[in-house]
């Protein structure tokens, strides 16, 4: 049977009379990479910081690893790593110090120098937190939430300014700990990210649950068809009749929408290989993860209550 | 390891950072100091009766002045500066998010205080001594002692708890500037009070500066029996009690906007 590391029923939190969080419910599985996705605003990190034990919830029930996190147990605290949104060290102190410092509030810490390397700052390892970047320092701190050897991690957009080698670094970090069976708890903006590293979605926006499940799923259930783009030249002629209908036009450009690809390429590329006609910069493409996101929350925007 | 254990530890990791610092190691360390440099050189050739029929060279006065101002600036003007920073760049709260228990970091943070201060009443003592001949008389050690780690811990209580009215780190040092300058020309340590009078004597009292400084420079210079003041010490002690309930109920561990 496999538990649940985070279960989370009804839960509700306002800021005034600024409702964030609307009554939300999901669980994420012990080992499960899980994704909170949203605008800003949405509810993300009020979720997460109920979650982290830095917020209070005005209702509903919480618990991660069987603790409620507003209770502030210690034997919640010592299995939980945590990267927030803004990072916040000592500057004086030097990477090694930071971790090391870290560590020490652990029962059972990971060594120092494996997780400096985990997190590729083993060059700087006796450089000042001032005189590290701003990618260096988000690194830094996803080695603090690593020191403890947590069972579960929250990562508050974690790789917002690294370069793209950091940032597959990183991801290569997360799977590496999801395969040891730790639970991982991501917020993000960058759906490549989610696409990547996630089993499961959860898609929030103003405060309440517009859509969950795996990315593949949430991909599935898109209603926008698959897209297919070339250019045509002048002297080609009339597209075939199947495709007329479907097929709009944009100087030289054609985009067709459609929901059997298989069948619309067929007929194309046939149609094209017999009038000789070149379809250059051919393009097909799936519906990405980014665009159903983005459907997905402008429609619940658009249903939403207004400010 | 055991909490305690986690508390030093964590004072050491503080003190780390702070002796790094170049602007938190003048103001804490030197800055009292060279008011004492500064005083003495001027106003130190004059005398003042400091108690009945009793009459010391103003230098000597300046020592145990500018050793109460010295653990003053060390707990709350460094406590209340410093937790305002750490606090607007996101360090209290990540602290707060992991294990070390909210008692041994305040703890930590104090103690580091309290060693600074003590630290630079040892500087003040053995300038004192070097220059002034004034020896601390050995019947008031203990009061002296005792004086020093009471007030210590109240101006300790004091910083923590300011830090829920200082909106941000760029106000802290206007803030707390505000608060105790005033208090420090009228509380019988940057200038002498020879039969203060008046608004400033009942002002004065109010607050606890002026108590730390009449307890520190009484049992600095041997002026009653044991040197033990314990009026002073009432006052104090409900400064601080009163800190400590505000700070619990008050303090953030995030920033204040």
């Amino acid at each position: 049977m496999v538990a649940n590391a985070v279960e989370v029923e009804g839960l509700r939190k306002a800021y005034g009379p600024v409702e964030a969080v609307r009554g939300i419910s999901f669980e994420v599985a012990e080992g499960e990479v899980f994704a909170l996705l949203g605008p800003n605003g949405a509810g993300k990190t009020t979720t997460v910081e109920i979650l982290e034990g830095f917020r209070h919830r005005d209702g509903g029930k919480v618990s991660v690893l069987g603790f409620d996190p507003a209770s502030g147990d210690r034997r919640l605290k010592v299995q939980m790593g945590v990267v927030l949104q803004t990072t916040g060290v000592d500057p004086y102190l030097t990477v090694a110090e930071t971790v090391d410092m870290f560590r020490g509030y652990y029962p059972r810490p990971r060594a120092r120098d494996e997780v400096i390397k985990l997190v590729g700052l083993e060059d700087k390892s006796g450089a000042r937190v001032t005189r590290l970047s701003g990618g260096q320092r988000r690194r830094l701190d996803v080695a603090i939430a690593l020191a403890g050897d947590p069972q579960i991690l929250f990562l508050d957009e974690p790789t917002t300014g690294f370069d793209p080698g950091a940032k597959r670094n990183a991801w290569e970090v997360i799977k590496g700990l999801a395969g040891l069976g730790k639970t991982i708890f991501l917020t993000s903006h960058s759906m490549d990210e989610v696409q990547f590293l996630a089993d499961r979605v959860v898609i929030i926006a103003a405060g309440r649950i517009v859509a969950e499940g795996t990315p593949e799923s949430l991909m599935g259930r898109q209603q926008s068809d698959t897209l297919i783009r070339f250019r045509l030249p002048d002297s080609a002629g009339a597209l075939p009749e199947a495709l007329r209908g479907a097929a709009r036009l944009d100087g030289g450009s054609v985009e067709i929408e459609t929901k059997d690809p298989t069948r619309a390429l067929f007929e194309l590329t046939s149609w094209a290989v017999q009038k000789n006609v070149s379809l250059d910069g051919l393009q097909v493409t799936r519906p990405s993860l980014e665009d159903v996101y983005l459907e997905i929350t402008r429609k619940a925007e658009a249903v939403g209550t207004p400010a | 390891m055991n909490d305690l254990r986690l508390a030093v530890r964590q004072a050491w990791y503080i003190n780390k950072a702070f002796i790094r610092n170049p602007a938190a190691l003048f103001f804490t360390l030197v800055f009292p100091l060279m008011f004492l440099v500064i005083f003495t050189v001027i106003f130190g050739n004059g005398h003042i009766q400091v108690g009945p029929g009793k009459t010391v060279l103003v230098s000597t006065f300046y020592v145990p002045a500018i050793a109460a101002f010295s653990v003053i600036n060390a707990c709350y003007t460094n406590i209340a500066i410093s937790l305002s920073g750490s606090r607007d760049t996101g360090a209290l709260k990540r602290i707060h998010g992991s294990p070390l228990p909210v008692w041994a970091y305040m703890a930590a943070r104090i103690l580091h205080a309290v060693a600074m201060a003590i630290v630079l009443v040892v500087i003040c003592a053995a300038f004192g001594a070097a220059f002034y001949g004034a020896t601390l008389p050995t019947n008031t050690l203990p009061s002296f002692l005792l004086t020093l780690v009471v007030g210590a811990a109240v101006f300790s209580a004091l910083g923590v708890a300011m830090t829920a009215v200082i909106p941000n780190a760029d106000a802290a040092p206007a803030v707390v500037n505000a608060t105790i300058l005033p208090l420090l020309f009228i509380s019988n340590i940057f200038i002498p009070l020879e039969n203060p009078s008046g608004w400033i004597d009942v002002v004065g009292k109010v607050f606890p500066i002026r108590h730390f400084a009449d307890a520190m420079i009484g049992s600095f210079l041997g002026l009653s029996g044991s040197g033990l003041h314990v009026n002073d010490f009432l006052v104090m002690g409900a400064w601080g009690i009163g800190a400590l309930f505000f700070g619990v109920r008050f303090f953030r561990w995030e920033p204040r906007t």
